[in-house]
Protein backbone atom coordinates (compact mmCIF):
# COMPACT_ATOMS: atom_id res chain seq x y z
CA UNK A 1 0.00 0.00 0.00
CA UNK A 2 2.63 2.63 1.04
CA UNK A 3 4.41 2.26 -2.06
CA UNK A 4 1.95 4.52 -3.88
CA UNK A 5 3.06 7.01 -1.62
CA UNK A 6 6.29 7.63 -3.55
CA UNK A 7 4.67 7.90 -7.07
CA UNK A 8 5.07 11.58 -8.29
CA UNK A 9 2.28 13.40 -7.86
CA UNK A 10 0.40 14.09 -11.21
CA UNK A 11 -0.43 17.48 -10.24
CA UNK A 12 -0.59 19.54 -7.12
CA UNK A 13 -4.50 19.23 -6.45
CA UNK A 14 -5.71 18.26 -2.89
CA UNK A 15 -5.66 14.55 -2.37
CA UNK A 16 -9.37 14.39 -1.78
CA UNK A 17 -9.96 15.75 -4.82
CA UNK A 18 -8.60 12.46 -6.32
CA UNK A 19 -10.27 10.38 -8.75
CA UNK A 20 -7.56 7.61 -7.26
CA UNK A 21 -9.26 6.99 -3.74
CA UNK A 22 -7.65 4.27 -2.14
CA UNK A 23 -4.22 5.88 -3.07
CA UNK A 24 -5.47 9.05 -2.15
CA UNK A 25 -6.33 7.79 1.10
CA UNK A 26 -2.86 5.94 1.47
CA UNK A 27 -1.34 8.88 1.31
CA UNK A 28 -3.34 11.14 3.01
CA UNK A 29 -3.11 8.46 6.42
CA UNK A 30 0.38 8.77 5.83
CA UNK A 31 -0.06 12.62 6.12
CA UNK A 32 -1.92 12.44 8.53
CA UNK A 33 0.21 10.58 11.23
CA UNK A 34 -2.05 8.20 11.90
CA UNK A 35 -4.44 6.09 9.62
CA UNK A 36 -8.13 5.80 10.98
CA UNK A 37 -9.99 4.65 8.27
CA UNK A 38 -10.71 4.66 4.35
CA UNK A 39 -13.33 7.23 4.26
CA UNK A 40 -11.60 10.27 2.97
CA UNK A 41 -13.16 14.13 3.67
CA UNK A 42 -11.74 16.90 2.45
CA UNK A 43 -13.04 20.74 2.53
CA UNK A 44 -11.69 24.09 2.18
CA UNK A 45 -13.42 27.70 3.24
CA UNK A 46 -11.91 30.89 2.75
CA UNK A 47 -12.51 32.88 6.12
CA UNK A 48 -12.49 37.13 6.15
CA UNK A 49 -10.71 36.72 9.60
CA UNK A 50 -7.25 36.81 10.64
CA UNK A 51 -5.39 33.34 11.30
CA UNK A 52 -4.86 33.84 14.79
CA UNK A 53 -8.44 34.32 15.53
CA UNK A 54 -9.80 31.51 13.86
CA UNK A 55 -7.10 29.27 15.44
CA UNK A 56 -7.72 30.11 18.75
CA UNK A 57 -11.47 29.48 18.50
CA UNK A 58 -11.19 26.21 17.05
CA UNK A 59 -8.80 25.31 19.42
CA UNK A 60 -11.20 25.58 22.09
CA UNK A 61 -13.06 22.51 21.46
CA UNK A 62 -15.96 23.58 23.35
CA UNK A 63 -16.73 25.74 20.65
CA UNK A 64 -17.03 23.00 17.96
CA UNK A 65 -20.61 22.39 18.99
CA UNK A 66 -21.62 25.52 18.07
CA UNK A 67 -21.50 25.44 14.01
CA UNK A 68 -21.11 21.46 13.75
CA UNK A 69 -24.62 20.31 13.49
CA UNK A 70 -24.04 16.96 14.26
CA UNK A 71 -21.97 17.43 17.37
CA UNK A 72 -24.19 17.46 20.17
CA UNK A 73 -20.91 18.48 22.89
CA UNK A 74 -17.41 18.51 22.70
CA UNK A 75 -15.69 17.91 26.22
CA UNK A 76 -12.33 19.19 27.16
CA UNK A 77 -9.98 16.57 29.29
CA UNK A 78 -6.71 18.56 28.92
CA UNK A 79 -4.49 20.38 26.94
CA UNK A 80 -4.65 17.62 24.37
CA UNK A 81 -7.85 15.35 24.84
CA UNK A 82 -11.54 15.65 24.35
CA UNK A 83 -14.28 13.82 24.35
CA UNK A 84 -16.85 14.01 21.48
CA UNK A 85 -20.43 13.17 21.77
CA UNK A 86 -22.37 13.17 18.39
CA UNK A 87 -25.39 12.88 17.20
CA UNK A 88 -26.60 9.52 15.27
CA UNK A 89 -30.16 8.26 14.30
CA UNK A 90 -32.97 7.13 16.21
CA UNK A 91 -31.65 9.71 18.79
CA UNK A 92 -28.48 7.50 19.33
CA UNK A 93 -25.36 9.16 19.96
CA UNK A 94 -21.85 7.85 19.31
CA UNK A 95 -18.77 8.69 21.33
CA UNK A 96 -15.18 9.17 21.58
CA UNK A 97 -12.18 10.17 22.76
CA UNK A 98 -9.51 12.24 21.02
CA UNK A 99 -6.11 13.41 20.93
CA UNK A 100 -4.06 15.93 19.34
CA UNK A 101 -1.37 14.64 17.76
CA UNK A 102 0.22 17.64 16.39
CA UNK A 103 -0.05 21.51 17.03
CA UNK A 104 1.41 24.20 15.20
CA UNK A 105 0.11 27.29 16.98
CA UNK A 106 -2.06 29.54 14.68
CA UNK A 107 -1.49 26.90 12.09
CA UNK A 108 -2.17 23.57 12.29
CA UNK A 109 -4.12 21.05 14.37
CA UNK A 110 -4.53 17.35 13.42
CA UNK A 111 -6.27 14.98 15.67
CA UNK A 112 -6.94 11.26 16.00
CA UNK A 113 -9.41 9.15 18.12
CA UNK A 114 -8.51 7.08 20.82
CA UNK A 115 -8.90 3.25 21.30
CA UNK A 116 -12.61 1.84 20.96
CA UNK A 117 -14.36 4.79 19.60
CA UNK A 118 -17.56 4.49 17.94
CA UNK A 119 -16.23 6.11 15.02
CA UNK A 120 -12.63 5.59 14.50
CA UNK A 121 -11.44 9.08 12.98
CA UNK A 122 -8.70 11.25 12.91
CA UNK A 123 -8.12 14.31 10.67
CA UNK A 124 -6.23 17.85 10.07
CA UNK A 125 -7.17 21.11 9.89
CA UNK A 126 -4.77 23.81 8.44
CA UNK A 127 -4.98 27.43 8.71
CA UNK A 128 -3.30 29.69 5.83
CA UNK A 129 -2.71 33.09 5.22
CA UNK A 130 -4.88 34.55 2.11
CA UNK A 131 -3.99 37.84 1.95
CA UNK A 132 -6.83 40.61 2.11
CA UNK A 133 -8.64 37.55 2.02
CA UNK A 134 -8.25 36.39 5.17
CA UNK A 135 -7.44 32.78 6.13
CA UNK A 136 -7.75 29.58 3.95
CA UNK A 137 -9.42 26.96 6.23
CA UNK A 138 -8.77 23.41 5.25
CA UNK A 139 -10.47 20.21 7.09
CA UNK A 140 -8.91 16.68 5.92
CA UNK A 141 -10.64 13.75 7.96
CA UNK A 142 -10.31 9.93 7.55
CA UNK A 143 -13.16 7.88 9.41
CA UNK A 144 -13.55 4.23 9.28
CA UNK A 145 -17.48 3.84 8.81
CA UNK A 146 -18.70 1.09 12.02
CA UNK A 147 -20.34 -2.65 11.77
CA UNK A 148 -22.91 -3.71 13.24
CA UNK A 149 -26.80 -2.49 13.92
CA UNK A 150 -26.18 0.67 15.67
CA UNK A 151 -22.82 0.96 13.44
CA UNK A 152 -25.16 0.70 10.63
CA UNK A 153 -27.78 3.27 11.68
CA UNK A 154 -24.06 5.55 12.34
CA UNK A 155 -23.16 4.29 9.43
CA UNK A 156 -26.04 5.36 7.06
CA UNK A 157 -25.46 9.12 8.35
CA UNK A 158 -21.84 9.37 8.04
CA UNK A 159 -21.31 7.64 4.46
CA UNK A 160 -24.41 9.37 3.10
CA UNK A 161 -23.44 12.39 4.96
CA UNK A 162 -19.65 13.41 5.68
CA UNK A 163 -18.45 15.55 2.75
CA UNK A 164 -22.00 17.57 2.82
CA UNK A 165 -21.50 17.77 6.87
CA UNK A 166 -17.87 18.99 6.52
CA UNK A 167 -18.86 21.30 3.83
CA UNK A 168 -21.52 22.69 5.92
CA UNK A 169 -20.25 23.23 8.94
CA UNK A 170 -17.23 25.00 7.09
CA UNK A 171 -19.97 27.33 6.27
CA UNK A 172 -21.52 27.77 9.43
CA UNK A 173 -17.87 28.11 10.89
CA UNK A 174 -17.16 31.19 8.13
CA UNK A 175 -20.53 32.60 8.92
CA UNK A 176 -19.76 32.31 12.74
CA UNK A 177 -16.20 33.98 12.41
CA UNK A 178 -16.97 36.34 9.54
CA UNK A 179 -20.89 37.76 10.76
CA UNK A 180 -21.26 36.98 14.40
CA UNK A 181 -23.67 34.43 14.03
CA UNK A 182 -24.94 32.03 11.93
CA UNK A 183 -27.63 32.56 9.19
CA UNK A 184 -31.04 30.79 9.44
CA UNK A 185 -33.70 30.99 7.01
CA UNK A 186 -36.49 30.36 10.29
CA UNK A 187 -39.29 33.17 11.10
CA UNK A 188 -39.46 32.67 14.65
CA UNK A 189 -37.75 30.11 17.15
CA UNK A 190 -40.37 27.73 17.23
CA UNK A 191 -39.66 27.29 13.10
CA UNK A 192 -36.14 27.50 13.76
CA UNK A 193 -36.10 24.28 16.39
CA UNK A 194 -37.77 22.35 13.67
CA UNK A 195 -35.12 22.75 11.54
CA UNK A 196 -37.42 24.72 8.74
CA UNK A 197 -35.50 26.64 6.65
CA UNK B 1 -50.26 37.98 12.03
CA UNK B 2 -51.82 37.86 8.63
CA UNK B 3 -49.99 37.22 5.38
CA UNK B 4 -49.86 36.16 2.13
CA UNK B 5 -48.97 32.52 1.99
CA UNK B 6 -48.23 30.10 -1.02
CA UNK B 7 -50.47 26.61 -0.95
CA UNK B 8 -49.83 25.84 -4.41
CA UNK B 9 -49.90 26.42 -8.35
CA UNK B 10 -52.43 29.73 -8.26
CA UNK B 11 -53.80 29.16 -4.74
CA UNK B 12 -52.27 32.11 -2.83
CA UNK B 13 -54.10 32.93 0.69
CA UNK B 14 -54.12 35.47 3.45
CA UNK B 15 -53.61 33.42 6.92
CA UNK B 16 -52.97 34.47 10.08
CA UNK B 17 -49.75 32.58 11.31
CA UNK B 18 -47.61 33.28 13.93
CA UNK B 19 -45.17 36.34 13.99
CA UNK B 20 -41.78 36.92 12.81
CA UNK B 21 -39.24 36.89 15.76
CA UNK B 22 -35.61 38.02 16.61
CA UNK B 23 -32.86 35.02 15.98
CA UNK B 24 -29.62 36.96 15.17
CA UNK B 25 -28.35 40.26 16.95
CA UNK B 26 -28.40 41.52 13.88
CA UNK B 27 -31.97 40.87 13.28
CA UNK B 28 -34.64 43.88 13.43
CA UNK B 29 -38.46 43.02 12.67
CA UNK B 30 -40.13 45.46 10.09
CA UNK B 31 -43.96 46.43 10.84
CA UNK B 32 -44.70 46.49 7.07
CA UNK B 33 -46.49 50.37 5.70
CA UNK B 34 -46.24 49.29 1.90
CA UNK B 35 -45.25 45.85 -0.07
CA UNK B 36 -45.41 45.07 -3.95
CA UNK B 37 -46.01 41.85 -6.20
CA UNK B 38 -42.82 41.56 -8.64
CA UNK B 39 -42.96 40.10 -11.71
CA UNK B 40 -40.98 37.11 -10.53
CA UNK B 41 -43.62 36.06 -7.96
CA UNK B 42 -45.88 35.22 -11.30
CA UNK B 43 -42.99 32.26 -11.41
CA UNK B 44 -44.21 31.30 -7.73
CA UNK B 45 -48.07 32.04 -8.70
CA UNK B 46 -47.42 29.83 -11.30
CA UNK B 47 -45.59 26.95 -9.40
CA UNK B 48 -42.62 26.83 -11.54
CA UNK B 49 -40.09 27.29 -8.81
CA UNK B 50 -39.20 24.31 -6.79
CA UNK B 51 -38.59 23.88 -3.06
CA UNK B 52 -41.72 25.89 -2.04
CA UNK B 53 -43.57 24.79 0.66
CA UNK B 54 -47.49 25.37 1.80
CA UNK B 55 -47.39 28.45 3.84
CA UNK B 56 -44.18 29.61 2.23
CA UNK B 57 -44.85 33.46 2.84
CA UNK B 58 -44.03 35.24 -0.27
CA UNK B 59 -42.86 38.98 -0.93
CA UNK B 60 -39.09 40.63 -1.63
CA UNK B 61 -40.34 44.55 -2.46
CA UNK B 62 -41.30 45.45 1.08
CA UNK B 63 -40.55 48.55 3.34
CA UNK B 64 -41.93 49.50 6.92
CA UNK B 65 -41.15 50.69 10.49
CA UNK B 66 -38.79 49.22 12.46
CA UNK B 67 -40.33 47.55 15.44
CA UNK B 68 -38.28 45.34 17.00
CA UNK B 69 -34.44 45.12 17.10
CA UNK B 70 -31.32 42.47 18.23
CA UNK B 71 -28.40 43.57 20.17
CA UNK B 72 -25.94 43.96 17.41
CA UNK B 73 -28.69 45.99 14.75
CA UNK B 74 -27.89 49.35 14.13
CA UNK B 75 -31.39 50.74 13.44
CA UNK B 76 -33.67 52.24 15.95
CA UNK B 77 -37.53 51.64 16.92
CA UNK B 78 -39.72 54.14 14.57
CA UNK B 79 -37.35 54.47 11.76
CA UNK B 80 -38.85 54.32 8.40
CA UNK B 81 -36.77 51.36 6.20
CA UNK B 82 -36.47 49.73 2.68
CA UNK B 83 -35.25 46.33 2.78
CA UNK B 84 -33.31 45.39 0.04
CA UNK B 85 -34.97 41.75 -1.42
CA UNK B 86 -30.77 40.28 -1.48
CA UNK B 87 -30.01 39.11 1.80
CA UNK B 88 -26.37 40.10 2.59
CA UNK B 89 -23.91 39.99 5.53
CA UNK B 90 -21.54 43.13 4.79
CA UNK B 91 -18.27 41.36 6.42
CA UNK B 92 -17.61 38.49 3.76
CA UNK B 93 -14.93 39.40 0.86
CA UNK B 94 -17.80 39.69 -2.09
CA UNK B 95 -19.54 42.17 0.17
CA UNK B 96 -16.47 43.90 0.90
CA UNK B 97 -15.69 44.48 -2.99
CA UNK B 98 -19.87 45.46 -2.73
CA UNK B 99 -20.64 42.94 -4.55
CA UNK B 100 -23.70 41.73 -2.57
CA UNK B 101 -25.61 39.38 -4.04
CA UNK B 102 -22.88 37.35 -4.40
CA UNK B 103 -22.58 37.31 -0.77
CA UNK B 104 -21.24 34.42 1.00
CA UNK B 105 -23.01 34.19 4.16
CA UNK B 106 -26.44 35.38 3.10
CA UNK B 107 -27.76 31.64 2.84
CA UNK B 108 -28.30 29.12 5.88
CA UNK B 109 -25.14 26.86 5.42
CA UNK B 110 -27.65 24.04 4.36
CA UNK B 111 -29.61 25.95 1.65
CA UNK B 112 -25.88 26.86 0.10
CA UNK B 113 -25.53 23.17 -1.90
CA UNK B 114 -27.74 23.64 -4.31
CA UNK B 115 -25.97 26.67 -5.50
CA UNK B 116 -23.05 25.14 -5.21
CA UNK B 117 -23.99 21.78 -7.44
CA UNK B 118 -25.65 24.02 -9.62
CA UNK B 119 -23.29 27.30 -10.43
CA UNK B 120 -20.55 26.31 -8.55
CA UNK B 121 -20.60 28.71 -6.06
CA UNK B 122 -23.70 29.38 -3.53
CA UNK B 123 -25.70 33.32 -3.93
CA UNK B 124 -27.18 35.13 -1.01
CA UNK B 125 -30.47 34.91 0.26
CA UNK B 126 -33.47 36.16 -0.96
CA UNK B 127 -36.29 36.69 0.86
CA UNK B 128 -39.89 34.98 -0.04
CA UNK B 129 -38.43 33.18 -3.04
CA UNK B 130 -38.29 29.80 -2.04
CA UNK B 131 -36.27 27.51 0.14
CA UNK B 132 -33.09 27.46 -2.55
CA UNK B 133 -32.88 31.33 -1.35
CA UNK B 134 -32.91 30.19 2.41
CA UNK B 135 -36.51 29.74 2.96
CA UNK B 136 -36.89 33.54 4.75
CA UNK B 137 -39.68 34.86 5.10
CA UNK B 138 -41.11 37.44 2.61
CA UNK B 139 -42.62 40.85 2.93
CA UNK B 140 -46.52 40.72 1.81
CA UNK B 141 -46.93 40.38 5.42
CA UNK B 142 -47.74 42.54 8.15
CA UNK B 143 -44.45 41.52 9.66
CA UNK B 144 -41.02 40.55 8.64
CA UNK B 145 -37.87 39.22 10.23
CA UNK B 146 -35.12 41.23 8.83
CA UNK B 147 -31.22 39.33 9.10
CA UNK B 148 -28.13 41.63 8.98
CA UNK B 149 -30.11 44.72 9.46
CA UNK B 150 -27.17 46.99 10.41
CA UNK B 151 -25.86 46.42 6.41
CA UNK B 152 -29.55 46.20 4.28
CA UNK B 153 -31.90 48.80 5.26
CA UNK B 154 -31.92 52.11 4.21
CA UNK B 155 -33.60 54.60 6.40
CA UNK B 156 -36.04 56.78 4.70
CA UNK B 157 -36.06 60.51 5.90
CA UNK B 158 -39.78 61.80 7.69
CA UNK B 159 -42.12 62.70 5.17
CA UNK B 160 -41.21 60.69 2.29
CA UNK B 161 -44.54 58.70 0.49
CA UNK B 162 -43.92 55.06 0.44
CA UNK B 163 -44.45 55.02 -3.00
CA UNK B 164 -41.54 57.26 -4.11
CA UNK B 165 -38.96 55.16 -2.77
CA UNK B 166 -40.49 51.27 -2.21
CA UNK B 167 -39.18 50.40 -5.35
CA UNK B 168 -35.76 50.89 -4.01
CA UNK B 169 -36.19 47.13 -2.67
CA UNK B 170 -35.33 45.74 -5.81
CA UNK B 171 -36.95 47.14 -9.33
CA UNK B 172 -35.33 50.61 -9.44
CA UNK B 173 -31.19 49.48 -8.19
CA UNK B 174 -32.25 46.50 -10.77
CA UNK B 175 -33.09 48.57 -13.91
CA UNK B 176 -30.14 51.24 -12.92
CA UNK B 177 -27.28 48.51 -12.94
CA UNK B 178 -28.64 46.93 -16.25
CA UNK B 179 -28.34 50.81 -17.50
CA UNK B 180 -24.50 50.83 -15.60
CA UNK B 181 -23.41 47.51 -16.98
CA UNK B 182 -24.25 48.70 -20.27
CA UNK B 183 -21.22 51.40 -19.94
CA UNK B 184 -23.45 53.68 -21.98
CA UNK B 185 -21.44 57.19 -22.98
CA UNK B 186 -22.37 59.98 -24.50
CA UNK B 187 -24.14 60.36 -27.55
CA UNK B 188 -24.98 56.32 -27.12
CA UNK B 189 -28.18 55.10 -28.91
CA UNK B 190 -29.04 51.92 -26.18
CA UNK B 191 -31.58 49.52 -26.89
CA UNK B 192 -33.74 47.68 -24.00
CA UNK B 193 -35.78 44.60 -24.73
CA UNK B 194 -39.04 44.50 -21.99
CA UNK B 195 -40.87 47.27 -20.91
CA UNK B 196 -41.84 45.64 -17.91
CA UNK B 197 -40.67 47.94 -14.13
CA UNK B 198 -36.82 46.59 -14.76
CA UNK B 199 -36.93 47.83 -18.34
CA UNK B 200 -38.76 51.48 -17.90
CA UNK B 201 -36.26 51.94 -14.48
CA UNK B 202 -33.50 51.05 -17.50
CA UNK B 203 -34.73 53.53 -19.78
CA UNK B 204 -34.92 56.35 -17.46
CA UNK B 205 -31.61 55.40 -15.86
CA UNK B 206 -30.19 55.31 -19.53
CA UNK B 207 -31.01 58.67 -19.89
CA UNK B 208 -29.49 60.25 -17.10
CA UNK B 209 -26.64 58.34 -17.86
CA UNK B 210 -25.88 60.25 -21.20
CA UNK B 211 -27.85 58.22 -23.57
CA UNK B 212 -28.99 60.23 -26.36
CA UNK B 213 -31.59 57.43 -27.12
CA UNK B 214 -33.22 55.21 -26.00
CA UNK B 215 -35.66 52.65 -28.30
CA UNK B 216 -37.62 50.25 -25.99
CA UNK B 217 -39.35 46.77 -27.27
CA UNK B 218 -41.96 44.97 -26.37
CA UNK B 219 -45.10 43.97 -27.19
CA UNK B 220 -47.95 45.74 -24.39
CA UNK B 221 -49.28 48.66 -25.88
CA UNK B 222 -49.20 50.41 -22.27
CA UNK B 223 -46.07 49.47 -21.30
CA UNK B 224 -44.54 51.11 -24.56
CA UNK B 225 -46.37 54.15 -23.75
CA UNK B 226 -44.87 54.51 -20.34
CA UNK B 227 -41.41 54.31 -21.86
CA UNK B 228 -42.50 56.88 -24.35
CA UNK B 229 -43.19 58.89 -21.14
CA UNK B 230 -39.55 59.11 -20.33
CA UNK B 231 -38.66 59.97 -24.40
CA UNK B 232 -37.85 56.87 -25.47
CA UNK B 233 -38.89 55.50 -29.20
CA UNK B 234 -40.41 52.17 -29.19
CA UNK B 235 -41.03 48.92 -31.39
CA UNK B 236 -43.67 46.87 -30.90
CA UNK B 237 -42.25 43.04 -31.93
CA UNK B 238 -45.74 42.16 -32.90
CA UNK B 239 -46.00 44.64 -35.55
CA UNK B 240 -42.46 45.17 -37.00
CA UNK B 241 -39.78 43.12 -37.51
CA UNK B 242 -37.36 44.04 -34.83
CA UNK B 243 -33.59 43.51 -36.27
CA UNK B 244 -34.32 45.39 -39.53
CA UNK B 245 -36.27 48.21 -37.78
CA UNK B 246 -33.10 48.37 -35.64
CA UNK B 247 -30.96 48.97 -38.36
CA UNK B 248 -32.48 51.36 -40.00
CA UNK B 249 -33.17 53.69 -36.82
CA UNK B 250 -29.40 53.44 -36.19
CA UNK B 251 -28.33 53.98 -39.89
CA UNK B 252 -27.43 50.27 -39.99
CA UNK B 253 -24.89 50.41 -37.22
CA UNK B 254 -26.85 49.11 -34.60
CA UNK B 255 -27.31 49.93 -31.62
CA UNK B 256 -23.86 50.90 -29.04
CA UNK B 257 -25.48 48.79 -26.09
CA UNK B 258 -28.51 46.84 -25.50
CA UNK B 259 -30.41 45.66 -22.60
CA UNK B 260 -32.34 42.06 -22.04
CA UNK B 261 -34.92 42.90 -19.35
CA UNK B 262 -37.18 40.60 -20.33
CA UNK B 263 -35.54 36.93 -19.90
CA UNK B 264 -37.48 34.08 -17.58
CA UNK B 265 -38.60 37.13 -15.25
CA UNK B 266 -37.80 34.59 -12.38
CA UNK B 267 -35.06 35.41 -9.50
CA UNK B 268 -33.17 32.12 -10.79
CA UNK B 269 -33.63 28.38 -10.27
CA UNK B 270 -36.16 28.08 -13.12
CA UNK B 271 -37.73 24.12 -12.06
CA UNK B 272 -36.28 23.21 -15.30
CA UNK B 273 -32.60 23.71 -14.42
CA UNK B 274 -33.24 22.09 -11.34
CA UNK B 275 -34.29 18.50 -12.78
CA UNK B 276 -32.22 18.73 -15.58
CA UNK B 277 -29.33 18.84 -12.87
CA UNK B 278 -31.11 16.48 -10.88
CA UNK B 279 -31.42 13.76 -14.08
CA UNK B 280 -27.56 15.00 -14.87
CA UNK B 281 -28.99 15.27 -17.89
CA UNK B 282 -27.25 16.49 -21.45
CA UNK B 283 -26.47 19.77 -21.80
CA UNK B 284 -30.08 20.36 -23.63
CA UNK B 285 -31.13 24.04 -23.85
CA UNK B 286 -33.88 24.95 -20.85
CA UNK B 287 -34.28 28.69 -21.34
CA UNK B 288 -35.95 31.03 -23.81
CA UNK B 289 -33.68 32.75 -25.05
CA UNK B 290 -35.15 34.58 -27.77
CA UNK B 291 -34.35 38.18 -26.69
CA UNK B 292 -30.88 37.87 -25.53
CA UNK B 293 -30.36 36.36 -28.95
CA UNK B 294 -31.86 39.08 -30.86
CA UNK B 295 -30.42 41.69 -28.85
CA UNK B 296 -26.26 40.05 -29.14
CA UNK B 297 -27.36 39.76 -32.95
CA UNK B 298 -28.71 43.72 -32.95
CA UNK B 299 -26.00 44.87 -31.42
CA UNK B 300 -23.43 47.00 -33.00
CA UNK B 301 -19.74 45.71 -33.29
CA UNK B 302 -17.78 46.23 -30.46
CA UNK B 303 -20.80 47.01 -28.40
CA UNK B 304 -21.55 46.05 -24.69
CA UNK B 305 -24.46 43.72 -24.06
CA UNK B 306 -26.04 43.97 -20.01
CA UNK B 307 -28.59 41.32 -18.80
CA UNK B 308 -30.33 42.24 -15.91
CA UNK B 309 -32.99 39.54 -16.88
CA UNK B 310 -32.65 36.61 -15.19
CA UNK B 311 -31.59 33.02 -16.21
CA UNK B 312 -31.02 29.87 -14.22
CA UNK B 313 -29.77 27.23 -16.15
CA UNK B 314 -28.57 26.28 -19.96
CA UNK B 315 -29.01 27.84 -23.27
CA UNK B 316 -28.94 26.16 -26.60
CA UNK B 317 -28.06 28.38 -29.92
CA UNK B 318 -26.68 31.39 -27.96
CA UNK B 319 -25.47 32.79 -30.83
CA UNK B 320 -21.73 32.72 -29.38
CA UNK B 321 -20.13 33.23 -32.53
CA UNK B 322 -21.61 36.91 -33.27
CA UNK B 323 -20.77 37.68 -29.45
CA UNK B 324 -17.08 36.69 -30.15
CA UNK B 325 -16.45 37.82 -34.09
CA UNK B 326 -18.31 41.13 -33.01
CA UNK B 327 -16.03 41.77 -29.99
CA UNK B 328 -18.89 42.61 -27.42
CA UNK B 329 -18.59 42.45 -23.73
CA UNK B 330 -21.64 40.84 -21.78
CA UNK B 331 -22.18 42.03 -18.15
CA UNK B 332 -25.02 40.21 -15.88
CA UNK B 333 -25.84 39.38 -12.36
CA UNK B 334 -28.15 39.81 -9.35
CA UNK B 335 -28.51 42.94 -8.45
CA UNK B 336 -26.04 44.15 -5.92
CA UNK B 337 -28.71 46.28 -4.50
CA UNK B 338 -27.51 47.29 -0.95
CA UNK B 339 -24.45 49.09 -3.09
CA UNK B 340 -27.12 51.23 -5.28
CA UNK B 341 -29.24 52.90 -2.18
CA UNK B 342 -27.79 55.81 -1.32
CA UNK B 343 -26.99 57.23 -5.02
CA UNK B 344 -30.68 56.40 -5.79
CA UNK B 345 -32.23 57.49 -2.57
CA UNK B 346 -31.01 61.01 -3.24
CA UNK B 347 -31.80 60.89 -6.69
CA UNK B 348 -35.26 60.59 -5.76
CA UNK B 349 -35.30 62.79 -3.20
CA UNK B 350 -33.83 65.46 -5.81
CA UNK B 351 -36.57 64.68 -8.48
CA UNK B 352 -34.21 62.74 -10.88
CA UNK B 353 -36.33 59.63 -10.81
CA UNK B 354 -39.33 59.20 -10.37
CA UNK B 355 -41.04 55.81 -9.74
CA UNK B 356 -44.37 56.18 -8.31
CA UNK B 357 -46.02 56.10 -12.28
CA UNK B 358 -45.37 52.42 -12.02
CA UNK B 359 -48.39 51.66 -9.48
CA UNK B 360 -51.24 50.99 -11.07
CA UNK B 361 -52.97 49.76 -8.27
CA UNK B 362 -53.44 49.12 -4.57
CA UNK B 363 -54.90 47.04 -2.75
CA UNK B 364 -55.66 45.86 0.79
CA UNK B 365 -52.86 42.85 2.11
CA UNK B 366 -56.23 40.60 2.81
CA UNK B 367 -56.94 41.26 -1.28
CA UNK B 368 -53.22 40.04 -2.11
CA UNK B 369 -54.98 37.13 -3.64
CA UNK B 370 -57.05 38.79 -6.22
CA UNK B 371 -53.67 41.51 -6.18
CA UNK B 372 -52.04 38.18 -7.99
CA UNK B 373 -55.01 37.12 -10.24
CA UNK B 374 -55.48 40.59 -11.81
CA UNK B 375 -51.34 40.88 -12.57
CA UNK B 376 -51.61 37.32 -13.73
CA UNK B 377 -54.55 37.79 -16.06
CA UNK B 378 -53.41 41.37 -17.25
CA UNK B 379 -49.93 42.42 -17.86
CA UNK B 380 -50.55 45.24 -20.08
CA UNK B 381 -52.64 47.72 -17.88
CA UNK B 382 -51.41 45.95 -14.64
CA UNK B 383 -48.21 47.17 -14.24
CA UNK B 384 -47.84 47.70 -10.17
CA UNK B 385 -49.84 46.47 -7.44
CA UNK B 386 -49.02 47.43 -4.12
CA UNK B 387 -50.81 46.07 -1.02
CA UNK B 388 -50.72 47.91 1.91
CA UNK B 389 -51.47 46.03 5.85
CA UNK B 390 -54.91 47.19 7.66
CA UNK B 391 -52.59 50.06 9.59
CA UNK B 392 -51.12 51.84 6.18
CA UNK B 393 -54.28 52.00 4.75
CA UNK B 394 -56.03 53.88 7.99
CA UNK B 395 -53.04 56.09 7.52
CA UNK B 396 -53.74 57.33 3.99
Amino acid sequence: MRDTLDEPRADDAPLSTSKHESAAVDAASASLVEAKGDTLVGRTVTINRPRAELFAYWRNFGNLATFMENVERVDVIDDTRSHWVVKAPAGKTAEWDATVVEEIENALLAWSSDEGADVPNSGRIEFSDAGARGTVVTATILYDPPAGTVGRLIAKMFQREPAIQARRDLRRFKQLMETGEIATGARNRRLQEEGKN
Amino acid sequence: MRALAWHGRHDVRVDTVDDPEILNPRDAIIKITSTAICGSDLHLYDGYIPTMMAGDILGHEFMGEVVEVGAKSTLRKGQRVVVPFTIACGSCYHCGKHQYSACDNGLPADNQDIGQELYGQPMSGLFGYSHLTGGYSGGQAEYVRVPFSDVGPIVIPDGVDDEKVLFLSDILPTGWMAAENADIEPGDTVAVWGCGPVGLFAVQSAFLMGAERVIAIDHFPHRLELAKRFGAETINFEETATYEALMQMTGGIGPDAVIDAVGLEAHGFFVDNVIDQIKKSTFLGTDRIHSIRQAIVACRKGGRVSMPAVYGGFVDKFPLGAFMEKGLTLKTGQTHVQHYLPGLLNAIMEGKIDTTFLISHTLPLEQAPDGYKMFHGNQNEVTKVVLKPEWAQAAE
